[in-house]
């Protein structure tokens, strides 16, 4: 801390004006970044680290703007700098990378000439030399056979690919200071380690400075040198990776870090230390098999343009072999039992559970369910089926899957008013009721549109109108992924709280080992579309069998202790 | 989380008709634009229903004593070639020109909305039905196939709105199809096929209602276009027949008298028509915001 640091943001206030009047998003906030240090930014959704990010590189919306205090590059005043001269550093001096690689790229321009637009555009490179200095980029990126992928168009390549070819044009300028905001948000761990290696990796070869914004403590501890945690606004706590878990000083950071699934816990361990603990559940009891799934398959047809043409011409072509999303799986969810369809995106694992859900009909296999088999009904008409009402899901999104235009009341009422046989009036508002107490949801909000709740109480919503009319399978598809961890820790316990009074099974849908493994008796680990690994949670997490279950566990950001 | 929680709760929301006005209210208040294009749209109400009672003279009687005079305190906007009073004759036909656009847009509103919701949501054949129609339409000028259809069909006011509702087709259907297709499978249209409803009442329930803002920014501006159109219509001589008052028949008969220096004759009728165009088409950012949720706060 001796040398002047690179960037130094001191009393950092920022307002936005809305409608209700001034908001303050950012309160007097402190922030050093020393050369060559990468500093994590960690927080919740609404804690201001995304915006104190975007008032240093002086992108904020219109509406927002610097009340007060001072941010410094180098020696350059950034807060009284020019829109020129801001345009001149950003690229050049610092560069950023946004959550969503797929958004920040053209998409119909080659990935790489978006690369030269930049190279160009700061004068780093001429006609002759551009495209090999292109090339040299995306090899830097490891990216394999930069030549070819050179022609690539953005939707021809994978998240993380197109992840690598963003850092490529943040680093194309040999900018002092980069700045990631959620860079692996979208991604799988897997890919989520590969990217956060190599961004370090750079960092450090280069010799700059990053800032890691993130609201996973875990990848904040994991790659950086100081972390700075930030809560409504204020940076609470400000200490190096290690000292951050070894002893965390700020209530905040405590909580947060409670909250993260990590190993060797319990459900209860994720909530603030003074929840007090819930009686013991009745002793598990797991009964005769609810869902048989024998050997279900989902085939799409391939689109190929160039046959269907020679076709018109009268020549036989052959159809390209169709493309399995579920190659020919087996599995048994029992009674009372919660098992975890665990993988990757494109793994197969949401093909499956909408299958199962009966929304989607399978090209073939079998899936019975309570002795009956459903696979063969057709989706189009299940909805009408008596089998409906006892298989429910809660989905990834809980704004997403709420109807704009119903209350809530409305919303939990709607399978009630449907399967439930309730006609309405004081019958079903008592229903409605004593649903949202059971999953917590305030009473006095039910009336509201899902836009004016927060995402904690809108996957409330979700979970009570799957559990209206008492299923026997509820099917789990992410529904913690769009919280954050705070959240995450309480629907979890909330889920499972419901399922020992209820006594229902669960398939969980998946891709966090770790939060599977809290609430889940089996695992079942997906890849490709086949099973790689079954069994119980602590042998597939402790124990694991398969090579990929085990590059899965490796991949979890672990900190530093 | 909390903050959230907090400044929600300040002000609780009340459900019903009440809550509804208040917004609406507040809508009209924060954007006078808005409040001046209904209070205009009120004015042609007032004027289309009561109009004919409360005007000074008969929009048929002629007093050829009295023809073509400029106007005055007595003829407000004059008199046209057979003395008839035009201040009259502009405020009655409001009903009329307000009947046929309403009537319009309201037909259009429902068959072109529907059809379009049902190709976007079923796809398929419905979609290929509903687009290659409305590409059909599309594939005439409109205002000329406005007028062969009036012209085929018959000279009647019901011919002229079904003809306007025809070539307004394709918009709507167009509209309702990309906005109910981006919707087919979003999350809460599944749960509402989880929770038991039938696939015609996720469309009604689910579908319909979201797309409804959307829809009604499209009527208002339509609405504009449905006058001018009827007004053209008439202007050319088809679909209503003088004497009735009518703004695009009484512009068409004042265009003639315009270079003799009697202007008032096509002058008012024209200013008439273009005050109720410019009012639908402000209207539709006000209405947009009435029906949308996300304003609602």
């Amino acid at each position: 801390m001796t040398a002047v640091p690179l960037l130094e943001v001191k009393d950092l206030t920022i307002e936005f004006s809305t409608r209700r009047g001034i908001v303050q998003a950012v309160k007097d906030v402190n922030l050093t970044v020393p050369k060559g240090e990468i500093v994590g930014v960690v927080g919740e959704s609404g804690s201001g680290k995304s915006v104190t990010s975007y008032a240093v590189m002086r992108i904020l919306d219109r509406v927002g703007r610097i009340a007060r205090g001072t941010i410094t590059y180098t020696s350059l005043d950034l807060v009284g700098a020019s829109e020129p001269e801001m345009r001149d550093l950003r690229g050049r001096e610092m560069s950023m990378i946004f959550q969503n690689p797929r958004l920040a790229l053209n998409p119909i321009r080659k990935v790489g000439r978006q690369i030269e637009d930049v190279l160009l555009q700061h004068a780093q490179a001429d006609a002759r030399d551009v495209t090999q200095k292109a090339i040299d980029l995306l090899e830097q990126v490891r990216i394999a056979r930069p030549e070819e992928r050179y022609h690539a168009y953005p939707f021809e390549l994978s998240g993380g690919m197109c992840q690598r070819i963003v850092i490529a044009l943040a680093l194309a300028c040999k900018p002092q200071l980069l700045i990631a905001d959620e860079p692996t948000t979208g991604l799988d761990v897997t890919t989520q380690k590969a990217v956060m290696d190599l961004v370090v990796d750079l960092v450090r070869a280069r010799g700059m400075s990053a800032i890691l914004i993130t609201h996973d403590l875990g990848l904040a501890a994991a790659y950086c040198d100081k972390v700075v945690v930030m809560e409504k606004g204020r940076v609470v706590e400000t200490a190096t990776a290690i000292d951050i878990f070894r002893a965390p000083a700020a209530a905040y950071t405590r909580k947060l870090m409670r909250a993260t699934p990590r190993p060797g816990i319990t459900l209860h361990d994720l909530l603030p230390e003074e929840t007090p603990a819930r009686a013991p559940a009745a002793p598990h009891r797991i009964g005769e098999p609810l869902l048989v799934v024998e050997n279900l398959v989902k085939e799409y047809k391939r689109q190929a343009p160039p046959a269907r043409l020679a076709t018109l011409f009268g020549k036989k072509v052959e159809p390209p072999p169709p493309f399995r999303a579920v190659d020919g799986i087996s599995f048994t969810v029992n009674r009372g039992e919660s098992v975890g369809l665990v993988g990757e995106s494109g793994c197969g694992k949401s093909t499956t559970s909408t299958i199962v859900m009966r929304l989607i009909d399978a090209s073939g296999g079998r899936i019975t369910f309570d002795g009956e088999e459903i696979g063969a009904l057709p989706a189009r008409g299940f909805a009408s089926h008596p089998m409906r009402k006892r298989i429910q899901m809660v989905f990834q999104d809980p704004t997403e899957s709420l109807n704009p235009r119903y209350t809530v009341s409305r919303a939990i009422a709607d399978p009630l008013l449907r399967m439930g046989g309730y006609k309405g009036g004081a019958r079903l508002r008592d229903k409605v009721a004593e649903l949202a107490t059971m999953v917590g949801f305030p009473l006095d909000l039910l009336d509201r549109f899902p836009h004016q709740l927060s995402g904690g109480q809108k996957a409330r919503v979700g979970i009570a109108r799957a559990i209206a009319l008492n299923p026997d399978l509820v099917i789990l598809d992410e529904p913690t992924a769009a919280l954050d961890v705070s959240v995450q820790a309480v629907v979890l316990n909330l889920l499972q709280h419901l399922k020992e009074t209820l006594g229902m099974s669960y398939l969980f849908v998946s891709h966090d080992l770790h939060v599977v493994r809290l609430l889940c008796d089996r695992v079942i680990v997906m890849r490709q579309g086949r099973i790689v690994e079954e069994g119980t949670a602590e042998q597939v997490l402790e124990a694991p069998q398969a090579d990929y279950t085990k590059e899965l566990i490796t991949a979890i950001p672990h900190p530093p202790v | 989380m909390t903050a959230v929680t907090e400044t929600a709760a300040a002000a609780p929301p009340a459900s019903g008709l009440m809550a509804t006005l208040r917004h609406a209210r507040h809508v009209i208040g924060e954007n006078p634009v808005t409040g001046l294009s209904f209070g205009l749209f009120a004015l042609f109400l007032i004027a289309a229903a009561i109009g004919p009672w409360i005007v000074p003279y008969d929009p048929f009687e002629s007093d050829t004593a009295a023809a073509l005079q400029a106007p005055s305190a007595a003829h407000w906007f004059g008199t046209d070639q057979v003395g008839r009073d035009i201040f009259s004759r502009v405020v009655a036909a409001t009903r009329l020109d307000m009947a046929i656009a309403i009537f319009s847009v309201a037909l259009v509103f429902v068959v072109g909305g529907l059809a379009g919701v049902a190709a976007g949501y079923f796809g398929g054949w419905t979609d290929r039905i509903v687009g290659r129609l409305a590409d059909t339409i599309m594939a005439f000028p409109l205002f000329v196939l406005a007028m062969g259809i009036v012209a085929a069909l018959g000279n009647t006011v019901t011919n002229i709105v079904i003809a306007t509702a025809i070539v307004n087709f394709p918009l709507y259907a167009r509209i309702a199809r990309s906005e109910a297709n981006i919707r087919r499978e979003a999350g809460f249209v599944q749960a509402a096929r989880l929770t038991g409803n039938s696939e015609m009442r996720t469309v009604l329930t689910q579908i319909v209602p979201n797309i409804l803002p959307i829809m009604m920014v499209q009527m208002s501006l339509t609405m504009g276009y449905a006058i001018l159109n009827a007004a053209g219509l008439s202007f050319i001589g088809l679909g209503v027949r003088p004497p009735t008052p009518e703004w695009g028949i009484m512009v068409a008969e004042g265009a003639g008298f315009i270079v003799s220096g009697e202007w008032w004759i096509a002058l008012f009728p024209g200013l008439a028509l273009m005050l109720a165009v410019f009012c639908f088409n402000l209207m539709g950012d006000g209405l947009r915001d009435i029906i949308d949720p996300q304003r609602r706060t």
